[in-house]
C-alpha cells in the first residue's frame, strides 16, 4: 500500500470510531435529555417556590415515585422482549388488598411472612401471564389486557368475602412502618426501589440472559436461530414484573394505609409512560433500567411541581399524555436525524 | 490447497421437496477445506435450499450428510453451527439495536471468572478479529449505523469467531458495490489460507472466475456437474445452468417500435442515482441492466411515484408530469410489477379475483360498493390471457405456484391498462418452464403497442428480450446499447463500471 | 350434517353458540331475564361501547389500533356540558363536541400517518391527554341539569316499543358500517392494508389517507357516543365512561377480529356485543358485581384466543401421531 491509501485508511478508522462514538453517545442521549429535563423542572419551579428545592421536598418526590419505579422496572423488562405488560395494575392492586388483609385477619404473624406471601402472590400472577404468552402464544397485548379484568375480578371476589376496605387500624403498625421506616436517614421505600433498580439493571447488563432478552426484542427470528431460548426468556421477563408488582403491591398497601378493592387502577398507564419517556423502545430491544426509572422521577417531579405551584391536579393526566407523546415523537425525529447524518456521513467516505 | 484431504462436508443422495415442487433430487455434493467452491444454477435450481439444508433450517426428505467425516443430522440452526458450518444468509439476521460486538458474540458472551459477561475481553477479541480481516470497523459501533456490506463483514467475524470450519455466502455480492465486493474477496482468500471451505452461491459468473476454485452447477434440483473453474468457459457453465442453447430460450417476437411514450431527462436522486436519462417508444423493450444495488428499481420507484426526484424531468406522451404517488402514476397510464412478490406484489390472503381488482376498484364498483361479478369476470379474463393456473378466480393466491404467482400479480398491472409497463426482475424465483411463458407474455405485450422497462440481473434475459439496453452502474448510466450492439462482455464491463 | 358443522367451526358459529347458551343461562338464573324491561336495560347498558367498537374493528383490521376513544367520549361530554351550563343552545353544545371529536381524531391521525409513529403509544397518550383535558374543563364537578327533550334521546324508547332511541342510532351505524367493511372499495382497502401494507401501497391504495380517515372517523363516533351517554345519565362528569376504551377493544377482538389486523367481520364483533351484553345483564340479575361481570369477560377474551391455539396445537400432535401409528401399519 502506498502512504496516501495507508493515510486514506487511518482516516476511515478514525471516522468509524468517530462514528461509533457519536452513535453510542445519542444512545445516552435519552438519559442525559432526562436529567436535563429533570434539572430545567427543577431550576424553573426552583426560582418560583424555594421550598422546591429542599431536601425534604426531593424526598417527598423520591417517595412518590418509589413504587412507580419497581413496577416500571418489571415492565421495561417485559417490553425489552417486544411485548407489554398491561395487568400491573391489577396485580399490584390484588397483592396490596391481599396482603393487608393477610395482616388483618393475622395481625400476630411475622411481617416477614407476609411479604413473601404479597411477592409469591404477585409471582404466580406473572407465571400466569408468561404462561399464556409464551407458551399459549397469546399476544401480550391481548393477554394481559385479559389478566387486567380477571386479576381486578379477583380483588373483588377477595373483597366481596370481606369488609371491601381495610384501614390503617386494621392492619398491624409495623407493616405500616415499612412504608415510613429510614435507614441512615433515607426513607426504606426509597433504598428498596433504588436496590431493586440497581440489581436489575446490574442483571441486565452482565449476565447472558440479561443481553438475551435484548436480542429477542430487538430480532426475535435471529435469536431463534442462534438457539436463544425466546420462550424462557418472555415467561421470566413476565413471571419477574408479577414479582416485582407483588412488591410493590406490599409497599403499597403499607405506604396508603386504606385499602381497598380498586387499589391502583389505572397504574399501567403511569407505568408505560415511565417507561416511554424513559426511551425504552415500544417495539423492544433497546433502553435501561436507569431510563424508566428516571422517566419515573421526572413524572413525578412534575407532579410535585403542579403541587407546589398550587395548579390544580386536574392538569396531571393531561401532562402524562402531552409527556408520552412529546417523548415518542422525539425519538421519531432523533431516529430520523441519526439515519441522514449516517447516510450523509457514508457518502461522504 | 489440495493434497486430496478429506471433504469437509460431504452429502450424498440429498432429496427435498415443498408441497408440489421437488426442489432437491438425489444431490451428491463434496466440500473440501480450503477451496472457495462456487455454486451456480439459475432462481429454482436448488441452490437456496441446499444452503439451507447446511444451515439446519430444513431437513432432507432423503439423503445422507458427513460433516467432517463423521454422519451427522443436521436438526437445528444451533447443530449446524456447533459442527462448524455458518451461513450467511442474503437477509443478515443480526441485530439492529446492539453493537457490533454483541452481535458477534450473542449468545456465547465471554464471562468473565464470576460468571459475569467480560465486555473489555468481549470488544477487544472482535477487534482482533476485525483487524485480522483488514477490517476497519470498531466493535462498539451499533449495527443500525452499518451498511449491508460491513453487516456482512460482521457475519463473517462472527463466522472466524464461532470456529467455522465451513462458511456458505449466499449471494453475498448482491447489495454491494464493486469496491465492497472487492473488499470481501480479499477476506474469502483469506480465510481459504485458513483451511476454511468456502461455499459461495452466486449467479454471477464472472464473480466466479474471479474468486473460485472448482464450481457445481445444480439445473431443476438436480446435480449437473462439478469441475474446476479453470476447465470451464462461461458459455460451457451457461448452457449447463439452463440445459438448451441460448437463443431458444427466449422467444421474442419482432414488434412494431412506435412514437416515443416516455422520456426521462438528467433525474436525479441524491445518494442513490444521478442524471439518468433515456427515450422509451411503443412497442419497445428497454432493458435496464446493472448489478443489484445499482439504482435500477430506484428509478423505477420515482417513474410509478413511490419515491420523489430532486431533479430532472420525466414526459409522458409529449407532456411533462410531476408523478406524486402510485396512484397518480397508474392514472398516468404507468404501471410496476415490483421485485418482492411477497412484499410487494400480492396480497397473500387475498383471493386472486381481490388481487388483480386492487388497484382498479372503480372500475368494479359502482357508487363505492364492488360488485364480485364484474371482478370476478375482469379476474376470469386475465387468468386466462396468461394462463394462470388455478382452481377457480376465488383460490387464495399463496396456495399458487410461483410462476401463476407472477402472472396474478402482471394480470393486476395489465388490467390497469397501461402504456408504460416496468417489470422488476420478472422472473425471479420462477421455474425454467414458466420463465419462457412469461418472456412470451412480455414479447406480445409489446408486439400489442405497450412500453416496457424490463429490469434485470440475466444478463442472457436483458440481451435476448431487449431493443436497447441501459446499464446502471452505482447510480449512473454506464452504458446504452442498440439490440445489436449489446454484447455480455460489453454490458458487463458497463455493470461493473468500466465501461465508457 | 356436514355443512353446519363447518359452518360452526366458523369463529362467528362458535359466538352464535356461546350466545345461546348465555341466553339460556341468563333465562335460568333469573325470571326477570326474558322481561321486556330487561331487554331495554340489556342493551341501554351497551349502547356507547357497541357504537365505538364498530370503527375500533375498521382500525383493527387495518393493522392499527384506538385507545383513546373512552377519553374523547369524556372529553365530549364534559365540552357538551359546561357549553349547556353556560347557556349555549342544546345544538350548538352537540355540534361542538363532535368538532371536539374531529380534532382529536386529527391528532391521533397525523401522529400516526405523518410521523410514522406506533399508534399503540401514541393513543396511550392521547388518551391521557384527552381524558386530563376533561379534566382540566370541569374539574370534580359534574352538569346534570339537563333537557328532557335531550335525555330521552339516552334513556327513552321508540314509542311502542322497548327499544332505545340510541338502539335505533346503533342499528343506522351498524347498517352503514357493515356496508363499508364488507361491501364497499373502502372495505377491500382496509384488508388489504391490514395484510400487506406494502402492497396495498404498491396497488395505489393511499394507505395515509385511509388511516387518517379512520382515527378522525373513530373519533367522531366516540364524540356521538359521548352526547348519547350524557343524554343517557344526565350527566356529564370527567370521568364518564373511565376505562371503556379497553372493553371497546376486547369486544372486538372477542368477536374474532385479529389483533394484528387483515382479520375479521362485524357479525362476530356484533355477536360478539350481544353475548357480553347478555352475561353482564344476567350476571347483575343475580347480584354478582361489575367487576366479576369484567372477570368473566376478560376470562372469555384470552380464552377467545388461547383456545384456537391450543385447539391447533392438539391437531398436530394428534396428525403425528397418526402418521406414526400409519406408517408403522404399513411396515
Amino acid at each position: 500500500m502506498t502512504t496516501t491509501s495507508q493515510e486514506v485508511e487511518r482516516a476511515k478508522q478514525r471516522s468509524q470510531v468517530g462514528q461509533a462514538r457519536l452513535l453510542g453517545l445519542v444512545s445516552r442521549v435519552r438519559e442525559l435529555g432526562l436529567l436535563i429535563v429533570l434539572l430545567f423542572i427543577i431550576f424553573i419551579v426552583g426560582i418560583q417556590v424555594p421550598r422546591f428545592l429542599s431536601i425534604d421536598n426531593f424526598e417527598q418526590i423520591l417517595l412518590s415515585v418509589a413504587i412507580l419505579a419497581i413496577v416500571a422496572v418489571g415492565e421495561t423488562l417485559v417490553v425489552l422482549t417486544r411485548n407489554v405488560d398491561l395487568s400491573v395494575g391489577s396485580m399490584v392492586g390484588v397483592t396490596a388488598f391481599v396482603t393487608a388483609y393477610f395482616f388483618k385477619q393475622l395481625p400476630n404473624v411475622n411481617l416477614l411472612l407476609g411479604i413473601l406471601l404479597g411477592c409469591a402472590l404477585g409471582l404466580v400472577l406473572g407465571i400466569i401471564n408468561g404462561l399464556i404468552v409464551s407458551f399459549g402464544r397469546v399476544p401480550a397485548i391481548v393477554a394481559t389486557l385479559g389478566t387486567l379484568y380477571v386479576y381486578r375480578g379477583l380483588v373483588f371476589v377477595t373483597a366481596a368475602n370481606t369488609t371491601s376496605q381495610i384501614n390503617a387500624s386494621d392492619v398491624p403498625t409495623d407493616y405500616l412502618a415499612l412504608a415510613t421506616t429510614q435507614i441512615f436517614g433515607i426513607p426504606a421505600l426509597i433504598l428498596i426501589a433504588a436496590v431493586i433498580a440497581i440489581i436489575i439493571g446490574y442483571f441486565l447488563h452482565a449476565s447472558h440472559s440479561g443481553r438475551q432478552l435484548y436480542a429477542v426484542g430487538s430480532n426475535p427470528e435471529a435469536a431463534d436461530m442462534i438457539g436463544i431460548r425466546r420462550n424462557w426468556l418472555v415467561f421470566g421477563a413476565f413471571a419477574a414484573s408479577g414479582l416485582l408488582c407483588g412488591l410493590a403491591g406490599v409497599l403499597w398497601g403499607a405506604r396508603f394505609a386504606t385499602v381497598d378493592a380498586t387499589n391502583a387502577t389505572g397504574l399501567e398507564l403511569q407505568v408505560i409512560a415511565a417507561v416511554v419517556v424513559g426511551g425504552v423502545n415500544i417495539f423492544g430491544g433497546s433502553g435501561t433500567i436507569l431510563g424508566a426509572v428516571l422517566g419515573a422521577v421526572v413524572l413525578g417531579t412534575l407532579q410535585n411541581a403542579l403541587n407546589i405551584l398550587n395548579i390544580s391536579q386536574f392538569w396531571l393526566q393531561a401532562i402524562y399524555g402531552a409527556a408520552i407523546i412529546g417523548a415518542v415523537v422525539l425519538d421519531a425525529f432523533i431516529t430520523r436525524w441519526l439515519q441522514r447524518t449516517i447516510l450523509f456521513r457514508r457518502k461522504k467516505a | 490447497m489440495t493434497n486430496f484431504p478429506e471433504p469437509i462436508v460431504e452429502l450424498s443422495g440429498i432429496a427435498k421437496h415443498f408441497g408440489g415442487v421437488q426442489a432437491l433430487r438425489g444431490v451428491d455434493f463434496r466440500l473440501f477445506p480450503g477451496e472457495v467452491h462456487a455454486l451456480v444454477g439459475e432462481n429454482g435450481a436448488g441452490k437456496s435450499t441446499l444452503v439451507k439444508i447446511l444451515a439446519g433450517i430444513h431437513r432432507p426428505d432423503a439423503g445422507g450428510v458427513k460433516v467432517g467425516g463423521e454422519v451427522v443430522e443436521l436438526r437445528s440452526p444451533i447443530q449446524a453451527q456447533a459442527l462448524g458450518i455458518a451461513v450467511v444468509q442474503q437477509e443478515p439476521m443480526l441485530f439492529p439495536d446492539l453493537d457490533v460486538a454483541e452481535n458477534v458474540f450473542m449468545g456465547r458472551h465471554p464471562r468473565d471468572r464470576f460468571g459475569r459477561v467480560d465486555w473489555k475481553r468481549m470488544h477487544r477479541e472482535v477487534n482482533q478479529l476485525l483487524a485480522s480481516l483488514d477490517v476497519s470497523l470498531s466493535s462498539h459501533t451499533p449495527l443500525q449505523g452499518l451498511s449491508v456490506a460491513e453487516q456482512q463483514l460482521v457475519e463473517i467475524a462472527k463466522a472466524l469467531s464461532m470456529q467455522a470450519r465451513v462458511l456458505v455466502l449466499d449471494e453475498p455480492t448482491a447489495a454491494l458495490s464493486a469496491h465492497e465486493v472487492e473488499e470481501l474477496f480479499t477476506i474469502v482468500k483469506q480465510l481459504r489460507e485458513r483451511g476454511v471451505a468456502i461455499l459461495f452461491v452466486s449467479h454471477r459468473l464472472e464473480e466466479v472466475f474471479k474468486i473460485a476454485d472448482r464450481l457445481t452447477v445444480f439445473r431443476d434440483g438436480a446435480h449437473i456437474i462439478t469441475a474446476p473453474v479453470s476447465e470451464m468457459t462461461t458459455e460451457e457453465i451457461i448452457k449447463h445452468m439452463v440445459g438448451r442453447e441460448l437463443s431458444n430460450l427466449f422467444p421474442k417476437s419482432e414488434a412494431e417500435i412506435g412514437e416515443v411514450v416516455l422520456e426521462v431527462r438528467h433525474l436525479t436522486r441524491a445518494g442513490v442515482f444521478a442524471d439518468v436519462s433515456f427515450q422509451l417508444r411503443r412497442g419497445e423493450i428497454l432493458g435496464l441492466a446493472g448489478l443489484v444495488g445499482a439504482g435500477r428499481t430506484e428509478v423505477a420507484r420515482v417513474l410509478f411515484g413511490i419515491d420523489r426526484a430532486e431533479s430532472g424531468e420525466i414526459w409522458l406522451k409529449g407532456k411533462k408530469v410531476r408523478i406524486r404517488s402510485p396512484q397518480h402514476a397508474m392514472d398516468n397510464g404507468i404501471a410496476y410489477v415490483p421485485e418482492d412478490r411477497h412484499q410487494q406484489g400480492l396480497v397473500m390472503n387475498f383471493s386472486i379475483a381481490a388481487n388483480v381488482t386492487l388497484p382498479i376498484l372503480q372500475q368494479v364498483s359502482r357508487l363505492g360498493l364492488i360488485y364480485p361479478r364484474r371482478e370476478q369476470k375482469i379476474a376470469a379474463e386475465y387468468s386466462r390471457q396468461l394462463r394462470v393456473r388455478s382452481t377457480g378466480v376465488e383460490q387464495l393466491v399463496n396456495t399458487l405456484s410461483g410462476g401463476n404467482q407472477q402472472k396474478v400479480v402482471l394480470s393486476k398491472w395489465l388490467a390497469t391498462n397501461p402504456s408504460v409497463l416496468i417489470l422488476d426482475e420478472p422472473t425471479r424465483g420462477i421455474d425454467v418452464g414458466a420463465k419462457a411463458e412469461v418472456h412470451r407474455i412480455i414479447s406480445d405485450l409489446a408486439g400489442s403497442g405497450l412500453a416496457i422497462i424490463l429490469i434485470s440481473s440475466e444478463l442472457p434475459e436483458v440481451l435476448a428480450m431487449a431493443d436497447q439496453v441501459i446499464v446502471l452502474h452505482e447510480g449512473r448510466v454506464t452504458g446504452a446499447f442498440a439490440r445489436s450492439e449489446a454484447t455480455q462482455e460489453r454490458v458487463m464491463f458497463a455493470a461493473t463500471g468500466q465501461g465508457r | 350434517m356436514k355443512r353446519l358443522k363447518s359452518l360452526l367451526i366458523t369463529w362467528e358459529g362458535l359466538l352464535v353458540l356461546l350466545l345461546l347458551i348465555s341466553v339460556v343461562m341468563g333465562s335460568v338464573l333469573s325470571p326477570f331475564f326474558m322481561s321486556g324491561f330487561n331487554f331495554y336495560a340489556l342493551t341501554s347498558n351497551i349502547m356507547e361501547i357497541a357504537i365505538m367498537a364498530l370503527p375500533m374493528t375498521l382500525i383493527i383490521i387495518a393493522g392499527e389500533i384506538d385507545l383513546s376513544v373512552a377519553s374523547v367520549l369524556g372529553l365530549t361530554s364534559v365540552v357538551l356540558g359546561l357549553l349547556w351550563e353556560r347557556g349555549y343552545p342544546m345544538w350548538f353544545a352537540i355540534g361542538v363536541a363532535l368538532l371536539v371529536g374531529l380534532v382529536a381524531g386529527c391528532l391521533n391521525g397525523l401522529l400516526v400517518t405523518k410521523l410514522a409513529l406506533p399508534s399503540l403509544v401514541v393513543t396511550i397518550g392521547t388518551l391521557a391527554l384527552y381524558r386530563g383535558l376533561a379534566y382540566v374543563v370541569l374539574g370534580d364537578q359534574a352538569v346534570s341539569n339537563f333537557p328532557s327533550s335531550f335525555t330521552s334521546l339516552g334513556f327513552g324508547t321508540i314509542p311502542g316499543t322497548e327499544i332505545p332511541w340510541s338502539g335505533l342510532i346503533l342499528a343506522i351505524l351498524v347498517l352503514i358500517f357493515v356496508v363499508v367493511l364488507h361491501f364497499s372499495r373502502l372495505g377491500r382497502q382496509l384488508y388489504a392494508i391490514g395484510n400487506n401494507k406494502e402492497a396495498a401501497r404498491f396497488s395505489g391504495v393511499n394507505v395515509s389517507r385511509v388511516k387518517l380517515m379512520l382515527f378522525i372517523l373513530s373519533s367522531v363516533i366516540a364524540a356521538l357516543a359521548g352526547v348519547i351517554f350524557t343524554a343517557r345519565f344526565s350527566s356529564a362528569r370527567p370521568d364518564n365512561a373511565l376505562g371503556f376504551e379497553l372493553y371497546v377493544v376486547t369486544v372486538v377482538l372477542l368477536g374474532g377480529v385479529n389483533i394484528f389486523g387483515g382479520r375479521g367481520s362485524l357479525l362476530g364483533v356484533m355477536l360478539a356485543i350481544f353475548i357480553v351484553a347478555v352475561l353482564q345483564n344476567a350476571l347483575g340479575l343475580v347480584n354478582i358485581s361489575g367487576d366479576i361481570q369484567s372477570l368473566t369477560i376478560g376470562l372469555l377474551l384470552i380464552l377467545s384466543v388461547l383456545g384456537p391455539n391450543i385447539a391447533r396445537r392438539i391437531q398436530v400432535v394428534i396428525t403425528r401421531w397418526r402418521l406414526v401409528a400409519g406408517s408403522s401399519k404399513q411396515v
